[in-house]
């Protein structure tokens, strides 16, 4: 059990890493981009503009908690 | 031709930074407790790692293509977006530059702090450290190769990419025997960054069935709006942290 956990500890590291919400938002984006395509939508820029908002918010929060 | 270009980059700068880093933790088991094991380590790592990437690979391309730059996309741009959101924090100056050269003094210290075996035993701490720095590293490395090899059909290509790095930094490391810590690593990992995320960007849009306009061509610009968003996002935050500084500390 403990190989176990450790070993999904290592892939979660891994791919999601320290910031769990840039994987939840392009998740989101994802998403979208699948939805939108499926109705006949024009999608290729769902990831430009979710790409930037992400980092945005991930870089802003760390360098407030460092700051603080 | 240029997605070939672009495709050998990537993989090549991914993976010397990678590379630096195993051989960090190598040099500094090898130099304080003995070569012998440390290099059996180093081959068993490799071999599990070569098994990882001719095993899977072939197995990938048996997967059909808009499914597998989905599932390749959203990766790559999942971990792209790890290294460029430290290399952006590393850049502006709100966490420290990563230091191959305090790296090594701290490996070194961990290994010669830990008793040493007989000399004709296998060292096991060697072994163990040798082995686990380059699995980690390499598996990163073997990731890149088999995701950017697999969805563009070249996997010959990454992996001779891969194998140019490692070796370039292993002949500079023997070179120079110590850390490398003239590699300008934090830059290149800036430059991994984009270009992971970029390529995590186009593909994964492709796979979920975004026709990108301009075609193939349009990987160029993502590339540059990543770089140019993530400058930006340095020079913002570089401001930031100067005027949070206090009175004193500007003079």
């Amino acid at each position: 059990m403990r190989y176990v956990r450790s070993f999904g500890r290592f892939w979660w590291n891994f791919i999601v890493g320290d910031d769990w919400r840039v994987a939840a938002g392009l998740a989101v984006a994802f998403a979208l981009t699948w939805l939108l395509g499926r109705n006949g939508v024009e999608a290729w820029w769902v990831l430009p503009v979710a790409v930037p908002l992400l980092l945005l918010e991930a870089v802003w929060r760390e360098a407030r908690a460092t700051a603080d | 031709m240029s997605h070939d270009v672009i495709l050998f980059l990537a993989t090549f700068l991914a993976s010397a930074v990678e590379a630096v880093e195993a051989l960090t933790i190598v040099l500094a088991v090898g130099v304080v407790r003995g070569w012998r094991s440390t290099l059996f380590g180093v081959g068993a790592a490799t071999l599990v790692l070569g098994a990882f990437v001719v095993g899977l690979g072939p197995a990938l391309q048996q997967i059909p293509i808009d499914a597998l730059r989905f599932v390749v996309g959203a990766l790559l741009l999942a971990f792209g977006l790890q290294w460029l959101r430290k290399a952006i924090l590393r850049a502006s100056g709100y966490k420290p530059l990563h230091d191959e050269a305090e790296a090594f003094m701290r490996e070194r210290a961990q290994a010669g702090a830990v008793a040493a075996s007989g000399s004709a035993q296998i060292d096991w701490y060697s072994f163990t450290v040798a082995f686990k720095g380059v699995l980690l590293e390499g598996l990163e490395v073997a990731f890149i190769v088999v995701s950017f090899g697999a969805t563009q059909g070249r996997l010959g290509l990454a992996a001779a990419a891969a194998a140019a790095a490692g070796v370039l930094v292993v002949v500079a490391g023997l070179l120079v025997r110590g850390p490398l810590e003239r590699v300008p690593e934090n830059t290149l990992k800036f430059v991994v960054g984009v270009l992971l995320t970029s390529f995590g960007v186009f593909w994964g849009a492709e796979g979920a069935g975004v026709e990108w306009p301009g075609g193939d061509v349009a990987i160029l610009a993502v590339i540059g709006y990543v770089s140019l968003v993530s400058l930006i996002l340095v020079r913002v935050l570089r401001r930031r942290r100067l005027a949070y500084r206090p009175a004193g500390a500007r003079a």
